[in-house]
């Protein structure tokens, strides 16, 4: 067999591959929301669960979900990105260094459902707060900061070095070079890093079941007061996501239309995740054309 | 040479070491105020790592240390106590490769400006096209202030990134050769700027160019394997070198 036909070999071979992953990516998705779509209506995004009784929606799941992603990402950005300047910048190279290396790697590894467990003896029995959105959203902070700090990391690291010199030689510290040279030109890569941990906060179950609980209370969405028992907003009160009420719902449901209700609750994370993505990538190309004056 | 000159870097017993390894060996040479000092020398013979010794740019190389001592008007740069912030905005540097930041034109000007709290818009406005002035680039870039500097020609991206330097008003500009990565024609331009910032500042200048040497400055240093060779008037290196390696190094002979 010559060079050639061995290139082309590898040309199919690979083309087959792609075919295949974007094939089965379509079909899911196709899949999900041609089951899914036709159970969405305005009811269904607007109306609490129910229990019992057929006819339940997703509202307070889907507020659920997102509310608890906005707790997870104020909490696990700074953390991350922090953890990422630190790692790149700070930490000369060393056994101490190592080791948090190492540590960042076990942690990155460990199954989502013993950090449930773990979050369940942290953030629940000792902390005393009981099934709670915060002690959700540290849960999945535990659950997402390996990430973070290693794709704060890595996109630190592959800024220019000669950016850095540029800014230092003009006699400005360490810490503004950081902020004002390093970080923007790191930023696209941070924020795909932090798109990414947030698809796995919208579709994390498992973390969730001991944090931040199976139910939620009647909420009253004209109360806006956060140390309400009935607030939305309320970070001390449990919380179900769209993600565990999928489970909850095909795992103990006692409703009759689990099947409407769970393909229906599918769809919808689906398309949260597309549209959160979307707008994530869009408002981070916007500010980065304005730091970087680009059109 | 007339004897009223000033000396503004008195370099003593320089030596530099990466770990282990011994690059700049013992060098002492004094340079003067508003002159032009050109470093010559084959790769690697320590002419960037002593020019990144005067404003301890090597402070970031771990395991990397400097002894003997750089008089600058007789404060000595290599002490602990010496605030490497402070000692970066007096002697400035220029790179080999243009590095101007990824924003815009006038931004990249004032970015050192506002860090020493600058503030003002008229007075940022007025420091900006002074200094773009000096570096010959304001008619080319007036109108496109607010544009990316990256969308700008590599000689345009140095003489920003030597404008960016001039907006700090240091005393000494270290030039590590600047204009090696442009083509013909920028070069021809950076050089002229080059001569004509020498009436404001003292310029040291890294270069693997011997034309660009004998044009533009007064004194040249030749490098070898970490020990300065020979150090005296261009003129005088380039027509009568008094040691046979640099006659051997200019002429072409290697390196």
């Amino acid at each position: 067999m010559n060079s050639k036909t061995a290139d082309r070999i590898a040309t199919v071979v690979l083309v087959v591959i792609a075919a295949v992953i974007v094939s089965i990516l379509v079909g899911l998705f196709a899949y999900i929301l041609f089951n899914g779509l036709r159970y969405v209506s305005f009811d269904f995004l607007t109306s609490p669960s129910s229990n019992v009784r057929a006819g339940g929606g997703v509202r307070d799941q889907l507020f659920n979900s997102l509310y608890i992603l906005v707790i997870t990402m104020i909490i696990s950005l700074p953390l991350g990105i922090g953890g990422g300047i630190f790692m790149a910048e700070y930490a000369r190279p060393g056994k101490v260094t190592d080791i948090i290396r190492s540590c960042i790697e076990v942690l990155s590894s460990l199954p989502s459902i013993v950090i449930g467990m773990f979050g369940l003896l942290m953030f629940v029995n000792l902390t005393g707060w009981g099934y709670t959105i915060l002690g959700g959203a540290l849960a999945l902070t535990v659950f997402n900061l390996p990430v973070l700090v290693r794709v704060s990391e890595d996109a630190i690291r592959t800024v220019p070095r000669e950016l850095k010199e540029g800014s230092l030689a003009l006699g400005i510290t360490h810490w503004h070079t950081i902020k004002t040279v390093i970080l923007p030109s790191a930023f696209p890569s941070i924020l795909t890093g932090a798109i990414l941990a947030s698809g796995r906060v919208f579709g994390e179950a498992a973390a969730l079941l001991f944090t931040a609980g199976l139910s939620t209370p009647r909420l009253n969405y004209l109360d806006w007061n956060p140390f309400s028992d009935r607030s939305p907003l309320n970070i001390f009160r449990p919380a179900e996501t769209l993600a565990v009420h999928i489970w909850s719902v095909n795992t103990q449901g006692l409703i009759p239309d689990i099947e409407q209700v769970s393909n229906g609750a599918s769809a919808v994370l689906i398309l949260a995740v597309l549209i959160f993505n979307l707008l994530a990538r869009w408002i981070g190309t916007l500010i980065h054309k304005k730091i970087t004056a680009t059109k | 040479m007339n004897t009223l000159t000033t000396t503004i870097l008195d370099v003593k017993n320089l030596e530099f070491f990466y770990g282990e390894k011994r690059a700049v060996n013992g060098i002492s040479m004094q340079m003067e105020k508003n002159s032009i000092t050109a470093l010559i020398g084959p790769s690697g013979c320590g002419k960037s790592t002593f020019l990144r010794t005067v404003n301890r740019m090597n402070d970031l190389i771990p395991g990397a240390r400097a002894e003997g001592e750089i008089l600058y008007e007789g404060i000595n740069l290599l002490s602990d106590d010496i605030n490497v912030v402070a000692l970066r905005k007096e002697i400035g540097m220029v790179f080999q490769k243009p590095n101007p930041f990824p924003k815009s034109i006038y931004d990249n000007i004032t970015h050192a400006l506002k860090y020493n709290r600058i503030r003002r818009k008229a007075e940022l406005d007025q420091i900006v096209e002074e200094s773009l002035t000096k570096a010959a680039l304001w008619e080319e870039v007036k109108d496109r202030l607010h544009k990316s500097a990256l969308s700008l020609s590599g000689g345009q991206q140095q003489r920003l990134c030597i404008a960016r330097t001039i907006a700090m008003k240091p005393t000494v500009m270290l030039l590590d050769e600047p204009s090696s990565a442009l083509d013909p024609i920028s070069n021809a331009k950076v050089e002229e700027l080059i001569l004509d910032l020498k009436n404001d500042y003292t310029i040291i200048i890294v270069t693997h160019n011997m034309s660009q040497a004998s044009r533009i400055s007064d004194k040249t240093a030749f490098f070898f394997s970490g020990d300065l060779i020979e150090y005296d008037v261009t003129e005088k290196i380039f027509t009568a070198p008094s040691n046979q390696k640099t006659e051997e190094y200019i002429s072409g002979r290697f390196g």
